[in-house]
């Protein structure tokens, strides 16, 4: 008999468990629906979808580091379009909540797309992609730019009445002055973090590695500043937090809820490991059971400090 | 598709520095196939952190082979491991080679550690089809010839068979087998795959090549592998999903 309540709520979106999967490490869902029960998530962040189909870039566009990886993409997507038309019943059958990520190069793109995608009764929420770091326009450049991400924010509120979550940049040096920003101008929730900008040389020929020349950096090397940035903006920011950055087991995943975060997602470990997010909530449910903790969501915050 | 704990049976040194694993798996010997690959999990630490994808080499009843030469840290650790102990693996992945065409000889072409998944596909076709194998390495301790037929053998410093490229040994035997109906099987270093491209194309031979690229999940999640396809311009196709074996045809290299 599971006595533990692992549900959580971010804002008005109320999820069955704090585990997300991160955008852009499980495409449209299918894919990792062979391995397991997407029903049994608390949600999927969909790969970012822009207006129009995006090709993406060139390769080589991905490559390992020590304990993480780079990747530089560029927001590969099948439109808005076709993600109504394909995708997004696929992932109604799944039963699981979809939270649709969305980026764009410009802010009328980014409301056309949320005007649009309003109508689909399957999207819970709306998860608002500030700070890709891999194409020319947009991405980061919003993500970097406080006021920008407050009229993204502004401009998004004004058209849905489902939960916004503004995903931050870490490339910045005051994480929370955008969170605080985000809030204000309506948001539900953030999510952090996006990857860290990076970048590899072959000493041979003497190229960058990656085509695009820079990357994002991601999995378990990012840990320590993905719950930096988390416990900043839970201390200085009353607005709830996704937490991401490097989480490859559940116990990454407790340190995340203590550090600030209401929620978590994977990302890099689907790479690896697609069952992950299962073994996670296992052990989640286990943690809860032996340290006598009746609510997840008391976790979150949950620091001492002295 | 599955994930699973896989004991190595056997480790063969075929030359040095390249080696054969011997694994147990029934879930995926029973149902991989010619020019599908398998994503390695080689350390449950966080370097190497992503899996690395191995062609399968062979197949014997519930055991299944990998070749591999070390080249980065993912394969010398994976060079350490011994018998008895366990891989974590990922797989069936991929489309592999389409040996069932209506063609009588298959000509299999390998460019150094690319012979790696042929053992396989001559098993399959050994009995039913024809094989010529042309096999080309920098020196002759490139050359693998392990589990292949009727081989023919380049070396660019000509210290073992032809002295040239895979692609010049192969115009120069082509007079004995072009008048029959061929097909095409290659698979190494991207230079020799372009030249078996337009090799086919010349000789209007159907052909198979089976790519390469540096990918991060092997299931299509991450998009990390692109390549090119040549009926449109605005879509790559993933080298993990839609390849990593491709109708010559279909890809730009």
């Amino acid at each position: 008999m599971n006595k533990e309540d692992l549900s959580v709520n971010i804002g008005s979106l109320k999820l069955r468990n704090p585990i997300m999967l991160a955008s852009g490490t499980v495409g449209y869902g299918s894919e990792i629906s062979e391995f397991i029960d997407l029903k049994k998530i608390g949600a999927i962040v969909t790969k970012s979808i822009s207006l129009k189909p995006r090709k993406g870039n060139k390769p080589q566009r991905v490559l390992e580091t020590s304990a993480g990886m780079l990747n530089a993409i560029g927001l590969t997507n099948v439109g808005v379009e076709k993600f109504i038309a394909e995708k997004i019943p696929f992932l109604k059958k799944q039963d699981v909540p979809i939270i649709c990520n969305i980026a764009a190069s410009t802010l009328e793109e980014y409301v056309e797309c949320v005007k649009i995608l309003n109508y689909e009764d399957g999207i819970h929420a709306f998860e608002i992609n500030v700070s890709c770091p891999n194409v020319k326009e947009g991405g980061l450049q919003f993500g970097n730019n406080e006021k920008m991400v407050g009229k993204i924010t502004k401009e998004i509120r004004s058209c849905t009445n489902k939960p916004i979550i503004i995903k931050l940049s870490p490339n910045v040096a005051n994480i929370s002055e955008f969170a605080e920003t985000a809030k204000k101008e309506g948001a539900d929730a953030v999510s952090a973090i996006n990857t860290l900008i990076g970048t590899s040389f072959n000493i041979k020929n003497r190229k960058p590695k990656l085509k695009n020349i820079i990357g994002g950096l991601s999995g378990p090397a990012i840990k320590p500043i993905a719950l930096a940035k988390i416990f900043e903006i839970h201390q200085k920011v009353k607005i709830p937090i996704i937490g991401i950055g490097g989480i490859m087991n559940w116990q990454d995943a407790v340190e995340f809820m203590i550090a600030g975060a209401s929620a978590i997602q994977l990302g890099t470990v689907n790479f690896i490991d697609p069952t992950a997010a299962i073994k996670i909530l296992n052990g989640l449910t286990e943690y809860c059971k032996g340290n006598k903790i009746q609510k997840i969501s008391s976790l979150t915050g949950s620091y001492q400090l002295d | 598709m599955t994930i699973t704990q896989a004991q190595i049976e056997e480790i063969i040194e075929l030359e040095y520095n390249i080696h054969l694993f011997k694994v147990k798996s029934p879930d995926i010997a029973n149902f991989i196939n010619p020019g599908e690959f398998l994503n390695i999990r080689i350390s449950e630490l966080f370097v190497p952190l992503l899996r690395r994808p191995f062609s399968v080499c062979d197949v014997e009843g519930d055991f299944f082979f990998v070749m591999f030469n070390t080249m980065g840290t993912g394969t010398k650790l994976m060079a350490l491991k011994k018998p008895g102990e366990f891989l974590d693996v990922m797989g069936p992945l991929g489309k592999g080679f389409k040996y069932k065409d209506d063609f009588d000889r298959a000509v299999i072409i390998g460019g150094g550690l690319g012979v790696a998944p042929f053992p396989f596909l001559t098993k399959k076709l050994k009995g039913i089809k024809e094989i010529s194998t042309f096999i080309g390495g920098r020196t002759k301790s490139d050359v693998i010839t392990y589990g292949l037929e009727n081989i023919f053998i380049s070396t660019d410093d000509g210290s073992y068979g032809f002295k040239g490229n895979v692609i010049q040994l192969l115009e120069k035997d082509f007079g004995k087998i072009q008048n029959e109906k061929l097909k095409i099987f290659a698979c190494g270093p991207t230079p020799m795959l372009i030249g078996v491209k337009e090799f086919a194309e010349k000789n209007n031979i159907g052909c198979e090549l089976s790519t390469e690229c540096v990918m991060a999940c092997g299931f299509g999640i991450c998009q990390g592998c692109p390549i090119q396809s040549t009926k449109d311009e605005d879509k790559y196709l993933l080298v993990c999903k839609d390849g990593p074996v491709f109708n010559s045809e279909d890809v730009v290299l």
